[in-house]
């Protein structure tokens, strides 16, 4: 399945400001992979997702998702094949009712007008959100709105999911239940949060940014558990971590 | 509560209103806009100094409310907040029109004081005529039906996206006048110059959100061209609705019916 890999070769990106947001990123994600990317503030994170939505075009390096390399000229094809999820979800939903949200993806995709329909209802089982699907956006919570948002991205039946910080302004237990649903996606996934114990469910690997580099990549549970590393960075070990050892200490 | 937050309460309920299900509210959502659009041309079509001719006409709005299960008072306040509109529309019509037209007991009455009356009683029909489309029919329906009925899809969008995010904008505009409330403990408005700083901060959020929610389109294969799939069907019920309402309005609008009501009340009092 080579086609659905994202190769990421020595990435660079600055603002029209002038900020450098990354500095020379490179990595390479295989099929399947679900991969958590962390750091501070400012690291880099949300910019290198835009990166790959094809949103901003890199100023130096290249990234290639499957056989195709990202330029102005694949941009739509690119963006097929990679899921955005915003952070906002009221930036994600913008039409009138959720059905129709989650129609428009495919529906701009020329699919024809019967798959586009099975498509979406059949996006919106699997985050359990069917009996939402005539109900404007807006009166949605923001658990069920970040739900809608994730199926309005996989009605496209895209290769490669990307979310942007998913689990932020969710209460304890709609954050339970995304965790529970992005388990179920056998998409690649390239999730970026503070939320290093969503992280640490989810993700088997994790790419720790700092200043737009790459300052650690490799297994979850090692690079979480590594109180130095992690201070470096401006992060904290998980919660869920930290509970443990005090419970050992007892 | 400021004055800012009852009006986006106000908003939310009238959206609310249009999730109800009734009789009225399963209509299809293009039998009632073209009922609604007839209804608005047949008075508005009346000449100046009607006013008998005008009174049948409340039948339609006080049927579907009562049908429709509405809140008359909610829907009366909000008739009464635009009210100011007409009231200058028409204000000044008994001062330039001052020929007597009528006697009612020893007064006088001039031209000016009727055609004010009628702009007033053409002010409350059309408005609640809309007032009750919109409580009775969703948004998303409106916008379907305009659709269907081949207005330009690019008025039609704009509905769609103004629906969508007046929502959130007044939300964004609310946090902003409810920040500045906490911390101007004693003053209650706004400087002017700070009422403009804080309109054009929302202004540049909106704009940031704009380009958000271009982005949100353009990764969902947005290419310049808005597709919809919608579903309506038309049914007998709906048609039925529709003649009959529209053979209600011929009838009023064509005969004096209240002058005939009188005449046969007259008679049979006689």
């Amino acid at each position: 399945m080579s086609h659905h890999i994202i190769d990421i070769q020595d990435l660079h990106y600055r603002y029209p400001d002038g900020t450098r947001a990354l500095n020379g990123v490179s990595m390479r994600i295989i099929h399947g992979e679900s991969v958590g990317i962390v750091g501070a503030n400012g690291a880099g994170k949300s910019t290198l997702l835009l990166q790959l939505s094809g949103i901003f075009l890199p100023t130096d390096g290249s990234i290639n998702i499957g056989e195709i390399r990202l330029t102005k000229k694949t941009v739509r094809e690119i963006r097929r094949k990679v899921g955005f999820v915003f952070q906002d979800p009221d930036d994600q939903l913008f039409m009138p009712t959720v059905f129709e949200d989650v129609a428009f993806g495919p529906l701009h995709l020329g699919w024809a007008l019967e798959n586009v329909e099975k498509s979406a209802l059949k996006a919106l089982e699997q985050v359990n959100c069917l009996h939402l699907k005539d109900r404007p956006p807006h009166k949605l919570s923001a658990g069920q709105k970040r739900a809608v948002s994730i199926a309005s991205v996989i009605a496209m039946d895209p290769d490669i999911l990307v979310l942007d910080e998913p689990s932020s302004n969710l209460d304890p237990r709609s954050r339970r239940q995304l965790i529970q649903l992005l388990k179920t996606f056998d998409h690649s996934k390239i999730i970026a949060s503070h939320d290093l114990d969503m992280v640490l469910e989810v993700c088997e690997r994790t790419i720790i940014l700092e200043n737009g580099r790459i300052a650690a990549d490799g297994k979850t549970q090692e690079l979480l558990t590594d109180e130095k590393l992690l201070e470096e960075n401006g992060l904290e070990k998980p919660l869920s971590l930290q509970y443990q050892r005090l419970r050992i200490a007892k | 509560m400021t004055a800012f937050d009852s009006t986006f309460l106000d908003l939310g309920r009238l959206d609310s209103l249009s999730y109800n299900n009734t009789i009225i509210h399963r209509i299809d959502p293009r039998a009632k806009l073209i009922v609604t659009v007839v209804f608005i041309m047949a008075v508005v079509s009346f000449p100046k100094y009607a006013l008998t001719g005008l009174i049948p006409f409340f039948t339609f709005p006080i049927l579907i409310a009562y049908l429709a299960e509405l809140p008359i008072g909610f829907l009366f306040r909000k008739l009464v907040i635009v009210s100011p509109f007409a009231l200058f529309i028409g204000i000044f019509n008994p001062f330039l029109d001052r020929e007597v037209i009528t006697r009612l007991g020893f007064m006088n009455i001039t031209g000016g004081w009727i055609s004010f009356a009628s702009v007033i009683l053409r002010f409350i029909l059309t408005v609640s005529a809309a007032l009750i489309l919109i409580a009775t029919t969703s948004f998303p329906g409106i916008c379907n039906a305009l659709d269907r009925l081949k207005v330009p899809r690019i008025f039609v969008i704009q509905l769609m996206f103004l629906y969508r995010f007046i929502f959130v904008l007044t939300e964004e505009a609310l946090r902003m006048v409810r920040a500045r409330r906490i911390r101007a403990v004693d003053q209650k408005h706004p400087s002017f110059k700070l009422f403009v700083q804080m309109l054009g901060l929302l202004f540049i959020r909106t704009l940031d959100r704009a380009e958000r929610i271009y982005l949100a389109m353009q990764s969902r294969g947005f290419d310049g061209e808005v597709r919809t799939l919608k579903k309506l069907s038309f049914t007998f019920g709906d048609l039925a609705f529709v003649c009959l309402f529209l053979l209600l309005f011929a009838i009023l609008r064509l005969t004096n019916s209240s002058q005939l009501l009188g005449n046969l009340l007259l008679k049979a009092f006689q």
